[in-house]
């Protein structure tokens, strides 16, 4: 539930439930954006099936829900939206990301991928310098800038979306299909998460170190896109045309993004500690109970979502490959990952374990998030082979 | 638990284990691999099957059984929890808890009670009232279903575990523990294979695969176990009428489906039904999924180009994918063995001004041929040449084992995109008459570009020349090279003179296979005068780099795929397995139990309302959340300034 700061006047206190305190622009907002779905609904219900209107319909009202709870998504969905509906607007064939201005400096997926790597790495640099500034000024622009590159990123995959279907009607398909996409994703979804916590727990402290692992993912990104030529939209083959992925691929990825911002969080707990209290460090950063009531946090919705997501994909194993689980190393690796987390949480929970050495684990858990994420599609091989390098 | 951290770690490196290692492979492949030695220990310890060993059950089966305790231990705990209010507070205990505050109003008690009781119930809070010697005790809590959380997730374990075992069918792992089903090795005909490696139709659970070539039925599937298979029987024939596969313009498969007929065993129709990727037919508890797809045997018909001296004239060749042949190639036998063929290959494409990451290089075959020895070399023949480096060549790979790459034969096409001019070539290096020949007019142009006039020296340089073509066709330019060092080693020609002498013997070779070469052109009808048109030069150079290569290519024939008609085979998969609902059920507990435990956070309150003796009212406020005590602070402090406002109204707020 959301607290604020103000005194409590009367009338809230009569009406303490969410749906009371909303303001006009809270149901504007959301009347905007189901009348958005309505009309895709109809629209586009030539290309959607059952499961895919449920899928449509569920996603605006998880979306409504986020936005009355945290209220920035109200603006950045809406800006997003806007600079979506404008690009598709403006690109009535594949041809006007060449011509148009709009599209080809800003809106085309490409371009707006690219935008998102420079502001990703810039925000990173400014969060690290506003940790030793005096003034406000640095941080409130990093954070300004992890929101416009998160916008950038969300606003490209949804212009590529419309960009698959330019190619043709049979090609076109939600861009999370292949390694360059989800990597996309990862940064998006990771850079939101760090911000729901920055505005909920007002840290901004801890904005570089979460910025670096998706620096580094944007790196990792630009080397595949310039040198693998990876960034093409590729039409998908017969396993990936289900609805299944629209929701496993994106709660696997919020699952992926929580667990490297609890490793984030925990690298500045142990720096903090390493500077010892007193030091400049120890001062800028938040408390450690605070950091690691963060991490907590982190781990906690990862592994609920990534539970979700491992099972909406042996849900979807069992339709498509014929059974729930095949002990294929994509699947073996997700179980470990599973595995770890949950050690972690009963660390916490029944040892009552805090602090460093659950820091440390944290750490050693982006490790094997990353093996499975990246490593399996890298080293080993077998049925979920579709991200190769 | 310390013991459930490690059982879960446990079954983690359990894991890692089997992804190490390729499962489930042919046990051939591992001996390859490992060497005998080791594949023998690796297979004792279970490690090409781990996730069936019985090591990894054995920790599976720690991790239910610990779980089940667990469960078992504190589940009551849970519960109790849930029920009890916990009313045997004291002020003592009260103020030990992080979050309390204490006040003294000047309400009434009862007011005071009111206000709390108000508050915490619009929050959602359940409340208890007790009155006591020292006051009245208000225990409040809110969120217990967090309790059920834990309970449901760690049922939910148990429950996914036991309908895992269900579908991993332990009497079937029994009976092949004990010996009384074997697994079968060989690739038998269904009929064929032994009642050991049979499995009746009763069997409760199983996944398998069958192919089904285009107008075939089957009416049993196979699964794979360790290093062969059993063959399962169904209650119900499948006939697959056709297999449809569509194509998108790179090449890539876009979708494929089979149009099936199930037929009940006396042959009474059942149903028509179209099987998709991500769209199973389920019939009776049984799943039948279009899982792959391949050749079916597929007619080809092939033309063979001898590539041994007196191997004769071109010849046809027809047969059958899956079957063999005899070929005769001027008296080299040898045994052919059609193993496939492939409609579509996508290979990565190299032309830069396309788009496409892929492109689509047409029709392939793959055969073996076997000699009388049973040593056999495997090869791949794409039927179209392809374009490389703006030049045109068959391609024809050729490897000695399945665990290495395919290494290609690029045989030049000529203009008329045939690999004719390079057979005439080749036909005309194997031709003593016409070797003789193109070797005296080499010889003496050789001689007369070093300006040695002595004609006497013509026939010796002019029967090298024929020397070396011929160890050109038996052992490539390096084996000529060789050649040539052995002979200025027999000469005892002296290291400084070796060089001139090396250019010499390369430059008469070379002026051999050119008068070859223009022979071949203008055979063909393009008698060249003069210097050679830079595609013919390609072509020369192409051409003699293939000849060179022949002798490892290690055939005696070329073939050519010239005509085919395509057989599809469909590959299904059939899975029978009861306990998925008891998964999927355990599934629905765990996301719930998870979702519970981690965000519905079970808060007590408590407020002690006692009487002063100047009037007032004392209270006692404290609360406790397990979950998250950084964020109760701030809801704990919010609940406390609302009572506060609540008491300070002046008329009451109810």
């Amino acid at each position: 539930m959301a607290t604020t700061d103000h005194e409590l006047t009367l009338a809230e206190i009569d009406k303490p439930n969410l749906i009371f305190r909303l303001s006009w622009f809270d149901w504007l907002w959301a009347a905007a954006f189901l009348a958005g779905a309505a009309y895709a609904s109809v629209h586009f219900s030539h290309y959607m099936g059952y499961y895919e209107h449920i899928i449509l319909f569920g996603s605006t009202f998880a979306l409504i829900g986020l936005g009355w709870r945290w209220k920035q998504m109200r603006i950045f969905s809406l800006a997003v939206a806007l600079a979506s509906l404008f690009a598709v607007a403006r690109y009535p064939a594949l041809d006007a990301a060449n011509h148009d201005f709009w599209l080809k400096y800003f809106l085309s997926s490409q371009t707006a991928f690219m935008w998102m790597s420079a502001l990703f790495p810039a925000a990173m640099i400014l969060y690290f310098v506003s940790l030793f500034s005096r003034s406000e000024f640095p941080g409130q622009v990093a954070s300004a800038l992890t929101w416009t590159a998160a916008g950038a990123g969300f606003t490209g995959l949804l212009v590529r979306w419309w960009e698959s279907y330019l190619m043709g009607r049979d090609i076109g398909h939600i861009p999370v299909s292949d390694l360059y996409e989800v990597f996309i994703l990862f940064c998006v979804v990771t850079s939101l998460l760090y911000l729901y916590y920055e505005s909920r727990q007002r840290v901004k402290a801890l904005g570089g170190f979460v910025l670096m692992i998706i620096s580094a993912a944007v790196g990792f990104l630009l080397w595949y896109q310039f040198s693998r030529h990876a960034a093409g939209i590729e039409p998908l083959i017969p396993a990936l045309q289900s609805y299944w992925m629209k929701i496993h691929v994106p709660a696997n990825f919020i699952g992926y993004g929580a667990f490297s911002m609890a490793a984030m969080v925990g690298v500045a707990y142990l720096v903090r500690v390493h500077a010892g209290e007193g030091s400049i460090i120890a001062e800028r950063l938040p408390s450690l109970e605070q950091m690691d009531d963060i991490m907590y946090k982190a781990v906690a919705l990862g592994f609920a979502f990534f539970t979700l997501a491992t099972i909406l994909g042996a849900l979807w194993a069992a339709q498509a490959w014929g059974g729930y689980w095949s002990w294929d190393p994509k699947e073996t690796w997700a179980l470990i990952v599973w595995l770890n987390y949950a050690a972690w949480l009963h660390l916490r929970f029944t040892k009552g374990w805090r602090g460093a050495p659950m820091a440390w684990w944290a750490i050693g858990g982006l490790f094997v998030t990353s093996f499975a994420f990246l490593g399996v599609n890298i080293f080993l091989s077998g049925l979920h082979s579709y991200g190769h390098l | 638990m310390n013991l459930a951290v490690t059982l879960l770690v446990a079954v983690a490196i359990a894991s890692v284990i089997g992804t190490c290692l390729k499962q489930g492979q042919p046990y051939p492949n591992y001996v390859i691999k490992f060497g005998p030695f080791w594949f023998q220990v690796f297979r004792d310890l279970g490690l090409y099957d781990v996730y069936g060993s019985g090591w990894f059950l054995f920790i599976m089966t720690f991790l239910v059984a610990s779980t089940s305790v667990c469960l078992f231990r504190n589940t009551p705990t849970m519960i109790k929890e849930m029920t009890r209010f916990r009313d045997h507070v004291t002020k003592v205990s009260l103020r030990a808890l992080k979050n309390h505050r204490e006040d003294a109003l000047d309400k009434a008690p009862e007011e005071v009670e009111a206000a709390v009781t108000r508050t915490l119930r619009s929050h959602g809070y359940a409340l208890r009232r007790k009155e006591r010697t020292d006051g009245v005790v208000l225990s409040a809590m809110n969120g217990r279903i967090n309790r059920m959380g834990y309970i449901l997730s760690h049922l939910a374990i148990i429950v996914i575990c036991v309908g895992g075992v269900i579908n991993g069918n332990l009497p079937l792992k029994y009976e092949l523990w004990t010996g009384q089903k074997k697994v079968a090795t060989q690739d038998l005909a269904a009929s064929q294979v032994p009642e050991q490696s049979r499995l009746p139709v009763s069997t409760s659970s199983f996944r398998g695969t069958v192919n089904i070539p285009e107008g075939s039925s089957a009416n049993v599937v196979f699964l794979p176990i360790r290093d062969g298979y059993l063959m399962q029987q169904l209650p119900f024939t499948i006939k697959v009428n056709k297999f449809s596969i569509e194509h998108y313009p790179s090449g890539q498969p876009k979708s494929f489906d089979s149009k099936v007929t199930l037929y009940q065993p006396d042959g009474k129709k059942i149903e028509d039904a179209v099987i998709r990727v991500n769209h199973p037919l389920i019939y009776n508890g049984y799943s039948i999924f279009q899982s792959s797809f391949g050749d079916g045997g597929s007619h080809l018909v092939m033309k063979a180009w001898p590539l041994t001296a007196g191997g004769g004239k071109p010849f046809a060749v027809k047969g059958d994918v899956f079957s063999h042949l005899p070929l005769n190639v001027g008296g080299v036998h040898r045994r052919l063995e059609l193993t496939n063929f492939q409609f579509f290959n996508v290979r990565p494409n190299n032309d830069p001004n396309s788009k496409h990451k892929f492109r689509n290089i047409g029709p392939s075959f793959t055969y073996k041929l076997r000699k009388a020895s049973g040593e056999a070399l495997e090869y791949k023949n794409y039927m179209y040449p392809i374009k490389m480096d703006g030049h045109w060549y068959y391609l024809s790979g050729v490897r000695s084992s399945p665990a290495q790459d395919f290494r290609y034969l690029h045989i030049p096409a000529d203009s008329k995109g045939s690999p004719v001019r390079f057979m005439h070539f080749l036909d005309a290096m194997k031709n003593p008459a016409l070797v003789r020949q193109a070797a005296k007019l080499a010889a003496s142009e050789s001689l007369g570009v070093v300006g040695i006039k002595e004609a006497v020296l013509t026939p010796r340089v002019a029967q090298t020349a024929e020397e070396m073509v011929g160890t050109l066709l038996k052992s490539g330019f390096r084996g000529v090279a060789q050649e040539t060092r052995a002979r200025m080693d027999d000469g005892n020609i002296p290291q400084d003179r070796r060089p001139a002498l090396e250019n010499f013997a390369r430059l008469v070779l070379e002026r051999t296979l050119a008068e070859l070469y223009r022979h071949v052109l203008s055979e063909e009808g393009q008698p060249v005068t003069g210097s050679l048109t830079s595609s013919q030069q390609a072509f020369f150079a192409d051409a003699l780099t293939a000849i060179s290569a022949l002798p490892r290519y290690g055939a005696p024939v070329f073939l050519q795929l010239t005509s085919y008609k395509q057989v599809q085979s469909s590959g299904l998969q059939i899975s029978r397995a009861p306990g998925k609902y008891i998964v999927y059920l355990g599934f629905g507990l765990l996301v719930g139990g998870v979702f519970l435990l981690f965000y519905v956070a079970h808060r007590r309150i408590w407020a002690l309302v006692t009487r002063r003796d100047d009037g007032g009212t004392g209270l006692l406020l404290a609360g406790v959340n397990q979950r998250d005590p950084l964020g109760f602070s701030r809801e704990f402090s919010r609940l406390a300034e609302e009572i506060g406002l609540r008491l300070r109204m002046k008329r009451s707020v109810d």
